[in-house]
């Protein structure tokens, strides 16, 4: 029943949707106005499109109902997560692990290497990882390089992932292992909720949206999100990730260092010492030896094969030249020695013996270092991944969020998911502005590195259904760009009295508010009564986050700059109000509303008329709503204990953002 | 690798600055030959910035203190780096070429 009466407000939405922002293209524009008239009507249409993708998620939303009993020797490692969290919040998660009911081994992944969490481990029979000598001076990866590292020491079938503060229920695993009785399921999210937010979320902490419609919907379409912690993964579906993409680095780094290998030669050839016929002969093996691999690896030879095959013509072209080396060198002694006058040694002609000719052809004193650009390239031809600290990494590592790209390509590859819609672990959300603007820029970030780097749509494996549903969390982070053009256009109305539309008539109310209408009421059917209004109010409010996490992507993906990432602190930050986060949205709020002031001045003066003052100052008065919540969030002192209610637990804050809004 | 020279009271002394290695070493040589042919025979190979040498270096350091004992002189080298002394001990031509702390003690005792 209620399936129905989300799909027909679901149709009634687009219906409504597409008949009123079709009306608003093909003749409503006001082309006089054209450079706030165009932009309106691309933020509408932007939004109509997010909300047909919400239509979509909730269209097979999934109430799924308990899970199988588990398969009892399931063997299970939980990992719990840290890098600078305090040692007692870290404890309190891992006893509360080692509590959890099923069979298990508690693993804490320490990235801080911090001794102090090392007794304390050791002292109550927990597993403690830290990163292993490989890693040393190598990409560190964040969490993702985290788990990846334990995962090479540890063994259970199955991973419970926890971040520090989420303190699991004993029965976590009892309720959701099951699913795994399913050979093709990989993923089991639960909801991440947390216990330190009062019932009226000034931070926008919880979010009951995604832990619920969103989720629920997007495992309809067998594309539930993995989102970092209180999840489980099944180890051969990630060790599978790892395996298939160390293949797919492997093969296009050789491709790439072979592509390179002409210009390097090439290079060398000019450059001064290549006058030299031993550099010249080796260049030419080298250059022999590079061709060869090319047609090899076109003809479809392995990388292991083809990487030896050039690895040991260049070995032996250096041993040839060395020896070559150490034979005239030899001879010169002789001369020497022959000469009558001079004196060699106390015990004739030394030798060079075999050994040191061994280590005078290694590779860090060989020759063919002096070509430092064709060294390079046959460095590159290697199968070892000299770059990364472990040449398999199960979990993705192309993002800040390294949870939704994982997900992906498990679900790109055939596997399943499940979302156990059931709060099974309690965390601790951020209590300070700061920190909250952090974390939320991190995943905006991590989600648009995502989009750059593997763009959903075109991921082979992945079915259509499943393309739109991570596409649909990627769409929402462009937001911040429509916000903008939503504030812009009441105040270009109010202060200029320019309308981006050609008349405030019948003709417009009459399209506009149905479409309101069904829009909201989408989401009260959805989400059956979660409130949804803090989500909507931060996804308008934090308009200047979500335009940063997409620049600073986006310069990041493209041309490599770092993204300024940082840790999300767990402790409260020290220090007074801190206005000066939302200096963007207090000078947009104060343009709001000089421009309503000025537009009723205006409406009373005759240069405005009634119905275009009183559209744009509701307008207004909505936006100042909205924004009103980032007042409390900064006067905002923290968590007291006592002002929740308890048993009272909804699912709460997501990886991302989910919202959907239209037309302010 | 940059090469300069300098003539001493007794001898001559030639800066090899920088790796001496396949590309770098026929230009010792070279640079050895022409100051043997310019009248000193006594040379003191500096290598206090010399980090590196592999095979063709220590070919082309042979190479030159047989030019310069066949003009009648000596070669001498001074202030061996790590890496390069590693190369003469493992291949024994530390016993060929004495390596003396500094420039002005090589040719100290004679």
């Amino acid at each position: 029943m209620r399936a129905f009466a989300t799909r027909l407000v679901v149709v009634l939405t687009i219906i409504l949707g597409v008949n009123y922002v079709a009306w608003r293209w093909a003749s409503s524009l006001n082309w006089d106005a054209w450079w706030i008239a165009v932009p309106l009507v691309a933020a509408e249409t932007y939004s109509l499109i997010d909300v047909m993708l919400f239509g979509m998620t909730v269209w097979r939303l999934k109430v799924r109902t308990a899970a199988p009993p588990a398969v009892p020797d399931a063997s299970v490692d939980v990992f719990i997560t840290t890098y600078n969290e305090p040692l007692d919040l870290v404890m309190t998660t891992a006893l509360a692990a080692q509590r959890i009911r099923h069979p298990h081994s508690t693993w804490i992944l320490d990235d801080g290497a911090r001794p102090g969490l090392r007794d304390l481990a050791a002292m109550h029979g927990l597993g403690y990882v830290t990163r292993s000598e490989d890693w040393k001076d190598m990409p560190r990866h964040a969490k993702a390089g985290n788990l990846n590292n334990a995962l090479m020491v540890t063994e259970g079938e199955f991973l419970l992932i926890l971040d520090a503060d989420q303190i699991p229920e004993p029965d976590i695993l009892e309720k959701t292992l099951g699913y795994f009785n399913n050979r093709r399921v990989a993923l089991v999210q639960t909801p991440q909720y947390f216990s330190n937010v009062p019932a009226d979320d000034p931070l926008g902490s919880q979010a009951p949206l995604f832990y619920g419609p969103i989720q629920q919907g997007k495992d309809g379409w067998n594309a539930a999100f993995f989102c970092g912690s209180n999840a489980l993964l099944r180890r051969e579906a990630l060790m599978q990730l790892g395996l298939v993409g160390y293949v797919k680095e492997t093969e296009r780094s050789i491709r790439r260092a072979l592509a390179a290998s002409r210009s390097a030669i090439r290079k060398a050839r000019k450059s001064a010492g290549s006058a030299s016929p031993l550099v010249a002969q080796m260049l030419n093996e080298v250059e022999t030896a590079t061709q060869q691999a090319r047609r090899q690896l076109d003809d479809g030879d392995t990388l292991g094969e083809i990487t030896y095959r050039v690895r040991r013509k260049v070995d032996q072209a250096v041993q040839t030249l060395v020896q070559a080396d150490v034979s005239a060198l030899q001879a010169d002694l002789e001369e020497i020695a022959a000469m009558e006058f001079a004196h060699v040694g106390d015990s004739g002609v030394p030798v060079v013996t075999e050994d040191a000719v061994k280590r005078l052809t290694a590779r860090d004193w060989s020759p063919l270092g002096a070509l430092e650009s064709t060294q390079a390239v046959l460095d590159a031809l290697s199968v070892e991944r000299t770059g990364e600290a472990q040449p398999v990494m199960p979990l993705a590592t192309i993002s800040v969020t390294e949870d939704m790209a994982t997900a992906m390509r498990l679900h790109s590859m055939g596997w399943q998911s499940a979302y156990h819609h059931e709060v099974l672990a309690y965390g601790l959300a951020p209590e300070d502005i700061a920190t909250m603007l952090t974390q939320r820029l991190r995943w905006a970030q991590g989600t648009m590195q995502v989009m750059l780097r593997e763009n959903p749509l075109v991921q082979r494996g992945l079915k259509w259904g499943q393309r739109l549903m991570y596409f649909a969390t990627m769409w929402t982070y462009l937001s911040g760009f429509a916000a903008v053009i939503y504030f812009a256009a009441p105040i270009v109305y109010l202060l200029l009295g320019i309308l981006p539309v050609t008349s405030l008539s019948g003709d417009f109310f009459i399209r506009f508010i149905p479409f309101m209408i069904v829009n909201q009421l989408l989401f009260a059917v959805s989400g059956r009564g979660i409130p949804t209004w803090r989500g909507q109010q931060y996804s308008l409010a934090l308009f200047p986050t979500w335009i940063k996490a997409c620049t600073t992507a986006a310069r990041n993906v493209w041309f490599g700059r770092p993204l300024g990432f940082a840790v999300t602190p767990k402790d409260r930050q020290a220090g007074g109000p801190s206005w000066s986060l939302i200096r963007p949205q207090i000078i947009v709020s104060a343009l709001l509303a000089i421009s309503a002031v000025v537009g009723i001045a205006r409406l009373a003066t005759g240069l405005s008329e009634p119905v275009g003052t009183l559209v744009n100052v509701a307008w207004v008065v909505f936006d100042l709503v909205v924004m009103s919540i980032l007042v409390r969030a900064v006067l905002y002192k923290g968590f007291e204990p006592g002002a929740v209610p308890e048993g009272e637990a909804v699912p709460g804050a997501g990886p991302a953002e989910e919202r959907n809004n239209i037309g302010t | 690798m940059e090469l300069s020279y300098e003539v001493k009271d007794s001898y001559a002394e030639i800066r090899a600055a920088g790796r001496l290695n396949m590309v770098s070493a026929p230009k010792l040589r070279d640079f050895v030959a022409d100051v043997v042919a310019s009248g000193s025979s006594r040379i003191v190979l500096n290598l206090a910035d010399t980090a590196f040498m592999d095979s063709s270096g220590l070919g082309a350091l042979i190479g030159c203190l047989k030019a310069a004992r066949q003009a009648g002189g000596d070669l001498r080298i001074a202030a061996v780096q790590p890496q390069v002394k590693m190369v003469l001990e493992l291949t024994s031509m530390d016993r060929v070429l004495t390596s003396y702390a500094s420039a002005d003690e090589a040719f100290g005792d004679d």
